[in-house]
């Protein structure tokens, strides 16, 4: 099942002529930055903006080609915007039933209870919107959303409009989203961090066009695209939660890439994890160092090489069958006489584990 | 006391003033939401024949309605047509006439309170699978109330408080078109001080209460605008 998109349209001198086909689960981030035409894409997705060639098919449903245009009521699509866009008249339990009400009993797939109780939203029920803070109200839009039981979630930068904290509360929210729900969700974000933390696939946008789309952890470690390039540079593995060891306070996830050593992580046997490594958290050694502090030692051959100038040096290493970049001084790649193919060993400082 | 000609007066300005409110809701709240939201030309000049209401002496409009409405004007002729009379010195003739003369007065805080609701309002509750009607009466009219209060008073008030146009279009036949302000006009005429103070007392009474309720509803609503 896919999602098969085509828009193109004239706002002024901006103009957004994009095509894309991504699978029909999991998170998919729109990102690029300001001005790339994420925000106009997603209102074009939810009938907002109308198009001049517009084509969008979810999975067997067409929502739009030449003939026919659903209009925005008529998509069954949950949308939560920056700015939330509750409605100031009613209250937060009216705000919740205004789409759980308008869709016929037998569409609910996903009741009313478990979405507040799953939202944390049972005390603010006769709240009003306006005395809310940033994060409540967030919450209250992915809720209200999430009622209409729809087939395709779209989130405008659910976060960007609230302060650390108020990220801090909705991002555990965002997560489960991605783990328990079937609903595909297209993310748009401008912050890389969100993107990295919740995206399984990602279409990087600039000045209205697609610059790339594909899986996350394959477009992080393209040599072709920016971000591989960028000095915050880093790679995503996906693991599974295998063993606790209680005495010295550790997690031990397996991945493709092999057994990784994270601290101790509160976190069920089996449980799906994603590890974030940091290009310069990672240096290379040709032979296996037996006296190290770093627990985090494998194995890997040089898949492909590229010079950052003036000083730096980019090298995509294959651990197993994950991808992983590593950053390092074009001087140390020199001293060791990196080459593609070459074995050696990849040492990781600190692995981040986003669960 | 009020005699029986005042208390005919009386029921015959309540009837038009409920009458033109209830038509002048029907047909300003859809012209005030496509004032508030179109982006086309005719705006400004559709705006404006509204607001004439608001500077032109009563009797002009009443003059133009009177030739309109009469056996000769078109909608007369119209009228006679169809097998029916011409409109002039009825209480429909009436109708008509203060709807147009108190179109602004129910148009303009409409239009003032539409064009005060956010877009993304609508566009949420488009999302949620509110069709466009079905956004109009949950968002926009709850949104909008203090707008919808503040028109029908006005218009309520300003059609009871109507003369110039009443006197050439409708004149002065009781039951039919003899409203209080003519009714005191009599008075005045048959120089009947005592019955004119207790209409005039009334109305005025009534028209200050009317305006109070409006401006407690609403601190905020520009009356008028031209």
């Amino acid at each position: 099942m896919n999602i098969d998109a085509r828009f193109r349209l004239k706002r002024g001198r901006f103009r957004l002529d994009v095509e894309f086909s991504i699978p029909a689960q999991g998170i998919t981030a729109l990102f690029g930055p300001s001005g790339a035409g994420k925000t106009t894409l997603l209102r074009a997705i939810a009938g907002l903006e109308r198009a001049d060639v517009g084509y969008l098919r979810i999975g067997d449903d067409v929502w739009q080609d030449a003939s026919r245009v659903l209009a925005t009521h008529e998509r069954p699509l949950g949308y939560v915007a920056q700015d939330s866009a509750l409605f100031p008249h009613l209250n937060v339990d009216g705000n919740l039933r205004y789409g759980f009400e308008r869709i016929p009993a037998n569409e609910r797939r996903i009741s009313f209870d478990d979405v507040v109780a799953w939202l944390g939203l049972g005390a603010l029920l006769e709240r009003d919107p306006k005395k809310l803070s940033g994060g409540e109200r967030q919450r209250v839009a992915i809720a209200r959303a999430l009622l209409t039981s729809p087939r395709l979630l779209l989130l405008d930068e659910p976060v960007a409009s609230l302060d650390a904290a108020g990220k801090a509360e909705i991002f555990p929210y965002l997560e489960r989203l991605h783990e328990e729900l079937e609903v595909p969700i297209l993310y748009v974000s401008h912050a890389f961090d969100e993107v990295a933390r919740l995206a399984d696939h990602m279409i990087l946008l600039n000045t209205g066009h697609v610059v790339a789309s594909g899986p996350i952890h394959e477009l992080l470690t393209r040599f072709d695209l920016p971000l591989a390039l960028s000095a915050d540079a880093e790679s995503i593995i996906e693991a599974t939660v295998a063993e606790h060891d209680e005495t010295f306070g550790l997690t031990y996830v397996d991945s493709s890439g092999g057994r990784f050593s994270v601290a101790r992580k509160d976190l069920p046997i089996g449980r799906a994890v994603r590890l974030r490594i940091l290009a310069r958290d990672i240096s290379l050694t040709l032979e296996r160092q037996s006296n190290t502090s770093i627990l985090n030692v494998f194995p890997a051959t040089v898949d492909e090489m590229a010079e950052d100038p003036p000083a730096r040096t980019i090298v995509r290493l294959r651990l197993g069958e994950a991808l992983v970049l590593a950053q390092i001084t074009r001087k140390s790649a020199a001293a060791l006489g990196l080459t593609v193919g070459q074995p050696l060993f990849a040492q990781i400082k600190s692995v981040a584990l986003l669960a | 006391m009020l005699t029986d000609a005042d208390l005919i007066a009386l029921w015959t300005t309540l009837r038009l003033a409920t009458m033109a409110t209830l038509i002048l809701l029907a047909i300003g709240t859809p012209l005030a939401w496509w004032l508030a939201r179109t982006h086309s030309r005719l705006r400004a000049p559709i705006e404006a024949i509204i607001a004439l209401p608001l500077v032109l002496p009563p009797t002009v409009l009443g003059f133009y309605l009177l030739i309109a409405l009469g056996s000769g004007g078109p909608i007369g002729k119209l009228m006679t047509a169809f097998g029916g009379q011409p409109l002039a010195f009825t209480f429909t003739g009436l109708v008509i006439g203060s709807v147009i003369y108190s179109l602004p007065f129910v148009v303009q805080p409409l239009q003032n309170a539409f064009m005060a609701i956010d877009e993304r309002a609508l566009e949420a509750a488009a999302t949620l699978r509110a069709a466009p009607y079905d956004r109009f009466f949950s968002i926009v009219v709850p949104l909008a109330r203090p707008g919808f209060i503040t028109a029908i008073i006005l218009g309520f008030a300003h059609t009871v408080g109507e003369f110039g146009v009443v006197l050439m279009i409708g004149g002065n036949i009781p039951g039919e078109t003899q409203v209080l302000s003519i009714a005191i006009y009599d008075h005045v005429e048959a120089v009947n001080y005592a019955g004119a103070h207790l209409l005039a007392g009334g109305l005025l009474a009534t028209s200050f209460l009317m305006l109070l309720a409006v401006y407690a509803f609403n601190r905020r609503v520009a009356l008028v605008r031209l």
